[in-house]
């Protein structure tokens, strides 16, 4: 019944938006170059990621790269199966949220896992490079 | 700080509206909720509306809304904090009446998210934190947030798949009996468990449905309303509100939402109140574990006993606090920016006894009533608790 509801079409809006990354490119420079880094603030210690450029924790914007080892711990997962309009082309994929060894957590894909066996507190390791669509990303693999 | 109390509600259906526009859905709530305050549009000092938007073709549905429904002229501001956006229209206009700067205020919730299909909706608010760490390459969907604290929460505490299962018939129960809800039929374990996989460990009945609806609640001060000659004033007791990091991977654990812990804390201390004082709550179950997290998160119960409680029937009506008995976020649906003065319209009827249909009426003694509204993951909270 609904569905035969008569309407009219909208005119089309396509939104395509340019994210500046001039500050945090040496994150993405990294990445090409098959490292993992992220931002440790200058002014108090604390070791951020994502990569800032600015510390919430105390205001100071002198940052330095850390290459981080990548080596840590599943922390939640979830095995994504209806997916957004620009995903439509992907497999299901696995995210998940693994806890660092150096303390901070990432989120990313879990790649070559059998997802049976995926559960929270396997170990996992990052890996980085390119996706099919030729992004530059990152992503898990079992340790 | 003056008192302020809920004097006038109303609630369109909810549901695929796709008979109506933004405008003349809003109508169907903001109508009623003048008629029951005993006012004209012109009455109103401040109109504050809830949408998150940009799913549908108005960029100011404010004044699109204000317009059709005869508010033009009033003070006017769109609210927009995710999936309670409607509570924090619900504190602006609260805060307007209150610092006496009003008398007379309306939050006004309305979304329409059928004009876009089901992939868009998808895009959009799985767009809902931090798009370039956690979207652009990884396709977060909104589903698969919730999913990553189930099965956080399913590891530490040992909740089941068939206890998400157990809210979804709560609800649905609840829901079936509601004349405004989205999904008027019951379910059971059996098919929530059967149906389709969405993110993992949640199936599409562990979600809530994408829905059109709106709601509204008019706010006065305590002379206003006894000028107006109100019968039965629902007085705001208690407000609370806290957030927390866009980037999931900013939270130092994944088994509860931090925003409600504190944004709770905050409203039972205004109040005056405890947890043990609520009869009857709106909890925001957006997604099943949603419901579990929430029970601890309000203190309904200890850090990992949510399952126990829904088990045992805790939260139903008869049980130790009511909880969701309009059907949920679940069954009611959740037109997001209308969801936080849904609730505020369910629990002045629970607070009435004018509950319909009747069968999910709260036998209340002490006319203790919360609200519990996340917006996003626990991105933002809002917690009120009204009184009779």
């Amino acid at each position: 019944m609904w569905s035969a509801m008569p309407s009219i079409r909208s005119r089309t809006l396509s939104l395509v938006f340019e994210i500046p990354t001039s500050r945090t490119l040496e994150f993405w420079r990294r990445i090409e170059e098959g490292e993992f880094h992220t931002t440790r603030c200058r002014g108090c210690g604390a070791l951020h990621f994502p990569p800032v450029a600015d510390c919430p924790e105390c205001r100071s914007s002198e940052m330095e790269w850390v290459e981080l080892d990548g080596r840590g711990v599943v922390a939640a997962f979830t095995h994504v199966v209806a997916r957004p309009a620009s995903f439509q082309g992907h497999a299901p994929y696995t995210i998940a949220i693994a806890r660092l060894e150096e303390g901070v957590r990432v989120l990313a894909w879990l790649r070559d896992a059998d997802i049976t066996r995926v559960e929270v507190g396997m170990r996992v390791r990052l890996q980085v490079g390119r996706t099919p669509e030729g992004e530059a990303s990152y992503w898990f693999v079992p340790a | 700080m003056r008192r302020v109390a809920v004097i006038g509600v109303g609630h369109s259906a909810f549901g695929v509206r796709k008979d109506v526009n933004l405008s003349e859905l809003a109508f169907e709530a903001v109508s009623p909720a003048l008629d029951d305050a005993g006012i004209a549009g012109e009455d109103i000092d401040l109109v504050s509306f809830a949408s998150v938007g940009g799913m549908y073709e108005e960029a100011l549905p404010a004044v699109v809304v204000a317009e059709y429904c005869g508010l033009t002229g009033a003070g006017l501001l769109r609210c927009e904090a995710a999936c309670a956006s409607g509570s924090a229209a619900f504190l602006a206009s609260y805060l307007d009446v209150a610092s006496g700067n009003a008398d007379v205020a309306m939050a006004v919730g309305t979304e329409k998210m059928t004009e876009v299909d089901t992939p868009t909706m998808m895009e959009l608010i799985g767009r809902a934190g931090s798009y370039l760490w956690e979207f652009h390459n990884f396709g977060m969907t909104f589903p698969a947030y919730y999913a990553l604290y189930a099965s956080a929460h399913m590891a530490r505490f040992g909740t089941t798949e068939e206890d998400l299962a157990l809210v979804a018939v709560k609800n649905h129960r609840y829901g079936a009996l509601n004349p405004k809800a989205h999904f008027q039929r019951e379910t059971t374990v059996d098919e929530v468990l059967a149906s389709y996989p969405v993110a993992w460990p949640l199936k599409l009945y562990d979600c809530c449905p994408i829905c059109d609806g709106a709601a509204a609640v008019v706010l006065a001060s305590e002379e206003r309303a006894r000028e107006i000659g109100v019968d039965a004033p629902i007085w705001v007791s208690g407000v609370g509100y806290a957030s927390d990091t866009a980037n999931l991977v900013k939270r130092p654990d994944y088994v509860g939402l931090g925003a409600s812990v504190s944004a709770s804390e905050r409203a039972y201390e205004m109040a005056g109140l405890s947890p043990d004082d609520v009869e009857v709550a709106t909890v925001h179950d957006c997604f099943t574990i949603a419901e579990i997290m929430a029970y601890e998160d309000l203190g309904f119960c200890g850090k990992g006993e949510g399952a126990r409680l829904v088990r045992e029937g805790a939260t139903e009506i008869g049980g130790k606090v009511a909880v969701n008995v309009d059907g949920g976020l679940k069954a009611k649906g959740h037109p997001i920016g209308a969801t936080g003065c849904s609730m505020i319209y369910e629990l002045t009827k629970q607070l009435r006894g004018e509950a319909e249909r009747r069968q999910r009426q709260a036998p209340l003694e002490r006319y203790v009533a919360l609200a519990h509204n996340v917006g996003g993951t626990g991105h933002y909270c809002y917690v009120t608790i009204l009184r009779r």
